[in-house]
């Protein structure tokens, strides 16, 4: 007869560990399973991790655990081709405790994680593949894995196994995405002296910045690029959305090399030896694309339930505090020993009343808006460049004629009223 | 322990197919400089049954005296029969040096009769020298997967011994007439003192290609893409009379038997002409062909490191390149038909 | 019933290391720890000459404390017990120093219950040398066995084993007494992928860990660096060559200069026959 746990929780990211760790800390009997050699190991971020959603998990969990840099300084750049308009905040109240936000290389972080909660007696397996869930009289009652003698059984199965989460489309929870619903994301991590990291961000010793980056970045393709800095790396990144991609008929690596050439990117590259090449999916859809979250015996949480805010790229926060509400669901139900749909049913609940499910509701038509409208990328942040460059090239031009240039080369009245309007909509989507 | 009592320079000559290993040879080339340089005799010792007159040999190839143990206990290589005559040997007369083939006989026999002196072995060592006042040993060789080489040394025990890689050293030209003093050993070994017994030897039935021997290797890797693409290297060889090479990563693919491998963990090889087509020239691989007499690459990447370690480099594809080649040399050798013939 | 010993070690994947060009030292952190490749055989054939016969398998390692871990992917694989010894007195041991701890710990698992049958890999991936296992051997004065890539026999009542020895060209049906010490080929076997109820118990695991003091009558001047007569004078990176020459123009050109250079060999060619 084999053994039977009271949870199982299928991946070992962000989700997933936080879920298994408060499991574990309130005694429940708890399998973390990771199809990866180690947590972390496959698992791709550009890197920010948020402070204050790991706090409220592990406190002060900044002292030990393996961050890169606390982040002082967020660059915003709307590029053109050889130019870009760039806003930044740089504050020294986020060079100190509590800090504000910090990078994070996933393989140190994830591997980290699940060792605190491996300490507090949750059973990590790595190197094994959940295949399904196994489902008897409409309950999913464990999973079934790769090895030989594998079916694991539990009260309650949380899937924690990231955007692509077979098992919740085994459940029928899922559909196959549609190319406008993810993003798919290439990063590289480049090998730079600290030094020179710090010189060239402007950075003092141990300090961070993160540059988010619009516009050329992604051909004008809807997505985002980024560059943050680690502590002897740089992570380089873009990320699209699969449609646009397919549209476009561009690959994801040309992507990049193309933003690693730019000339806006190259000077803070240049020399950096790439050190790894990663690849992964960004579930973008929103809350239109979450499926259902609660069934008889099981729960989904993270990635895996699209919990991804893309406007704002914050994923891992998300993940964490669903992991962190399935956790305490689980311990509820666990007390009254009904794991039944409407007795999970809570965590839905829980979720929607969150950031999580607030931030998903507020931006529920963000990304489709900018996926229909193409102009905001493809036109707005080079017209916005053209303006900047009109504005500041001292040329002998006076400024009031300048500015009638620039209004004029804006188009017609309609093109006026169009970006007016496309303004408004924008603010209303993110509003 | 007097360091002043170790004296010589000695090899263990390992006999093979009726005569003594390549690789003794190879160790009584590399033997002769370190004990010309010590002003000191160089020795070998024998070992075997009614293996006496291969002493000529060694002095031919360099070696002033032999010791021999010439009895029918020592018919099949063993290690406690071996270790027993060799550390009698070692205690009677006190090489300051003593070197082995680095083959599974010379390693398991250095490892035993190390433990048992007790003093330092250092394996596979690819180069050696010797300090010429001291007597140090400088015996080197790659580490870590051949990412670094590292020089190793015994500095408070004698004798000094390391197993040393086949085809790394150079045998000397032989010297026919060239004499030296065989001195007959024994010691009181009986069957019942040997606790293992050799029931039967089975000699490979197919004679393999043996690449170590080949005068030509033609060697792919993953670059031939797959099984089929791997063709035009087996190809290319029947038309050159050469023997198939391959790198680790095509043996592991399952491309090719992994006595076709080239490198650290394969065979070393020194053909007269050594191709590397499709072979990205990871460090692993060249410590295996580095030493080839012509070596000619086929790489599409212009950046392959192979390109630094040939002679003569073609940035290209391997599916364009390859088939050129062999018609090429088909007309050029006149062995169309022979091919063919060969196929059918 | 045999009890069996495999010693094994956890070893930096030297196929992932990254050098430091400027300093030639190894990125250690750059390279996981895993268990040595050729220890895994060895663990795999203790497990199945259990199957066979019976017994228990327990797996023994010397190395710092991470090393549990590959303890750990000893039980997976199948093995009963696994015993470390860490300490800092270990340190730098050279083969020698490596054999000789190691059979301090042997007799001790001994005295706990009697040893049939040692097995080690054939080599470490980063030492590299397979001197360990013969070193163990003659220590414990029992017969090693080395190259072995077949297990014909294992008799404990007539207190003998048969094994395929490979040699160069073939192999030896060698005949030993037992107890004995096998190091064994990666081709005497196919380590399978970890059932869940090894893997299960596994993860759970706590080896026994010893530590110096533990070691009964342990002379701690055959320890460590301390009990190494060879060390690492210096360490080099290989010599880089210094390219050759690239032949240039279009493919059949290059083609052609190539024919030109190999065919000024032609010696070469007619002192052999067809294809060999
Ligand atoms: C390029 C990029 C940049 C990003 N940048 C940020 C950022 O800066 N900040 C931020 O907060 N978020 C960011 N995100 C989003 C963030 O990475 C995710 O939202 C977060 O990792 C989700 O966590 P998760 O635990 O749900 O899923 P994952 O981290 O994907 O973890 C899933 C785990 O499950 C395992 N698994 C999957 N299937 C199985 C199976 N069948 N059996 C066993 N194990 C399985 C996987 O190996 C993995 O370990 C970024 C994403 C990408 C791709
Ligand atoms: C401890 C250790 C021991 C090892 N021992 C050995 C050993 O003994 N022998 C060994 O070989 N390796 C050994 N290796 C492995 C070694 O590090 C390399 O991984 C291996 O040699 C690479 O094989 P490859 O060149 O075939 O493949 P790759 O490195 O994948 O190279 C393929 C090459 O083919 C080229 N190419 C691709 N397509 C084409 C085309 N159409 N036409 C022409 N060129 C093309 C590519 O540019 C590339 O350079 C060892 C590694 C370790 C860690
Ligand atoms: N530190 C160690 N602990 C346990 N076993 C070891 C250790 N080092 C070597 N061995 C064993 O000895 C074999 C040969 O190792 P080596 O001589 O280092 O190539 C290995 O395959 C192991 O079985």
């Amino acid at each position: 007869m084999p053994e039977k746990f009271d949870a199982i929780v299928v991946g070992a990211g962000p989700a997933g560990t936080a879920c298994a760790y408060e499991l574990a800390k309130a005694g429940v009997k708890v399998l973390l399973l990771e199809r990866g050699e180690y947590p972390g190991s496959k698992n791709v971020m550009g890197g920010v991790l948020y402070r204050q959603m790991m706090e409220d998990i592990i406190p002060d969990f900044h002292k030990e655990a393996p961050i890169e840099r606390p982040i002082v300084e967020q660059r915003f750049m709307m590029m053109d081709k050889t130019s870009a308009v760039t806003f930044s905040y740089k504050g020294m109240e986020w060079a100190q405790e509590p800090y504000n936000n910090f990078t994070v290389l996933r393989a140190k972080f994830d591997q980290w994680f699940a060792q605190k909660a491996v300490e507090l007696g949750t059973l990590l397996i790595c190197e094994t593949v959940a295949l399904e869930c196994i489902v008897q009289n409409g309950k999913v009652v464990g999973v079934s894995t790769d090895r030989p003698d594998g079916d694991l059984y539990a009260d309650v199965v949380v899937l924690a196994d990231g955007v692509n989460s077979l098992l919740a489309k085994s459940l029928g929870f899922h559909k196959e995405f549609r190319p406008d619903e993810v993003a798919l994301a290439t990063m590289e991590i480049l090998k730079l002296d600290k030094k020179i990291i710090e010189d060239r961000f402007n950075l003092e010793e141990g300090q961070g910045c993160t540059i988010e980056l619009f516009g050329d970045a992604t051909k004008g393709i809807l997505g985002t690029g980024f560059l943050y800095t680690n502590k002897d790396t740089l992570s380089l990144g873009v990320g699209t959305l699969l449609s646009g991609l397919i549209k476009h008929k561009i690959k994801p690596y040309e992507l990049l090399e193309y933003v690693k050439n730019h000339p806006m990117i190259r000077p803070y590259v240049q020399g950096a030896e790439p050190q790894e090449y990663l690849a992964h999916l960004i579930p973008e859809g929103g809350y239109r694309s979450m499926p259902k979250v609660a069934g008889d015996g099981v729960l989904v949480v993270g990635d895996a339930a699209q919990l991804v805010n893309a406007i704002h790229r914050e994923g891992s926060n998300l993940a964490m505090t669903s992991g962190r509400l399935a956790a305490e669901t689980i311990i509820a139900a666990r007390e009254r020993g009904d794991y039944s749909e409407q007795a999970l049913d809570a965590y839905r609940q829980k979720l929607m009343d969150s950031f999580v499910g607030q931030d998903m509701k507020k931006y529920k038509d963000a990304t489709h808006h900018f996926d229909k409208f193409p102009q905001y990328f493809e036109q707005y942040i080079p017209m916005m460049n053209r303006a900047a460059s009109k504005m500041l090239t001292v040329d002998g031009t006076p400024k009031r004629e300048k500015q009638k240039q620039i209004w004029r080369e804006i188009g017609p009245a309609k093109e006026k009223f169009k970006i007016a309007r496309d303004v408004y909509r924008a603010w209303k989507v993110m509003k | 322990m007097n360091f002043d009592d170790y004296r010589g320079v000695w090899v263990f000559l390992e006999e093979k197919d009726g005569g003594i290993a390549p690789v003794s040879l190879e160790l009584l080339g590399a033997g002769r400089q370190l004990a010309d340089k010590r002003k000191t005799l160089l020795s070998g010792v024998l070992i075997g049954e009614g293996i006496t007159d291969l002493a000529e040999t060694a002095f031919e190839y360099g070696a002033d005296q032999v010791f021999v143990y010439d009895d029918p206990i020592y018919r099949h290589y063993r290690t406690e029969a071996f270790m027993r005559a060799m550390l009698a040997c070692v205690e009677k007369h006190k090489p300051e040096i003593l070197l082995y083939g680095a083959t599974s006989t010379g390693k398991d026999l250095a490892s035993a009769v190390a433990t048992d002196l007790p003093t330092g072995l250092t394996a596979d060592t690819t180069q050696l020298d010797v300090e010429q006042d001291t007597g140090l040993l400088l015996a080197s060789r790659p580490a870590f997967g051949g990412n670094i080489m590292a020089t190793i040394l015994c500095k408070k025990y004698r004798p000094q011994m390391a197993t040393v890689r086949p085809k790394v050293m150079k045998a000397l030209p032989r010297e026919p007439g060239r004499t030296g003093t065989i001195i007959a050993e024994s010691i009181p070994l009986k069957e019942t003192d040997v606790r293992t017994k050799v029931l039967e030897i089975v000699r490979a039935t197919t004679r393999r290609v043996r690449i170590d021997e080949a005068d030509i290797i033609v060697s792919g890797g993953k670059g031939l893409g797959s099984p089929q693409g791997f063709q035009l290297i087996h190809t290319l060889a029947e038309t050159l009379g050469a023997a198939v090479g391959a790198s680790r990563d095509v043996v592991e693919a399952g491309w090719i038997g992994h006595h076709h491998q080239v490198g650290q963990t394969g065979v070393t090889v020194t053909p007269k002409i050594y191709f590397a087509i499709g072979i990205s020239g990871a460090i692993q691989h060249l410590v295996g062909m580095q030493n080839s007499g012509l070596i000619i690459a086929i790489n599409k990447d212009p950046k392959a490191p192979i390109f630094q370690s040939c002679h003569y480099g073609i940035v290209g594809d391997a599916m364009e390149i390859v088939p050129m080649l062999i018609e090429g040399f088909q007309s050029a050798l006149g062995r169309k038909e022979e091919v063919n013939a060969g196929k059918v | 019933m045999l009890h069996i010993v495999a010693c094994i070690k956890q070893v930096p994947d030297t196929k992932i290391i990254k050098m430091n060009p400027k300093t030639n030292t190894m990125d250690r952190s750059s390279a996981p720890a895993i268990l040595n490749p050729y220890d895994s055989h060895a663990v795999e054939e203790a497990v199945r000459l259990r199957a066979r016969y019976g017994g228990v398998v327990s797996v023994l390692t010397m190395g710092p404390p991470p090393a549990v871990k590959a303890i750990k992917k000893c039980i997976e694989i199948g093995a009963d017990d696994g015993y470390m010894i860490t300490d800092r007195a270990f340190a730098g041991a050279d083969t020698l120093a490596t054999s000789y701890a190691l059979t301090k710990a042997i007799e001790k698992i001994a005295a706990i219950r009697p040893i049939d049958l040692i097995i080690c890999g054939k080599m470490t991936i980063d030492g590299d040398t397979g001197q360990v296992g013969p070193g163990i051997a003659r220590r414990l004065d029992i017969p090693p066995l080395t190259s072995v890539k077949k297990v014909a026999e294992v008799n404990k009542e007539e207190g003998y084993v048969i094994v395929h020895r490979k040699l160069e060209d073939g192999y030896e049906v060698i005949r030993s007494t037992l107890p004995c010490l096998f190091s064994v080929e990666k081709e005497i076997n196919e380590v399978p992928y970890s059932s869940m109820p090894n893997v299960l118990r596994a993860a759970r695991y706590q080896p026994h860990i010893w530590s110096v003091n533990d070691l009964p009558d342990i002379d701690r001047t055959q320890l460590g660096l301390k009990g190494s007569p060879t060390i690492v004078s210096s360490v080099w990176a290989p010599a880089k060559p210094q390219g050759g020459t690239m032949l240039e123009g279009p493919p059949p050109q290059q083609v052609q200069q190539l024919l030109d250079v190999v065919l000024q060999r032609k010696e070469l060619f007619e002192s052999r026959g067809g294809a060999s």
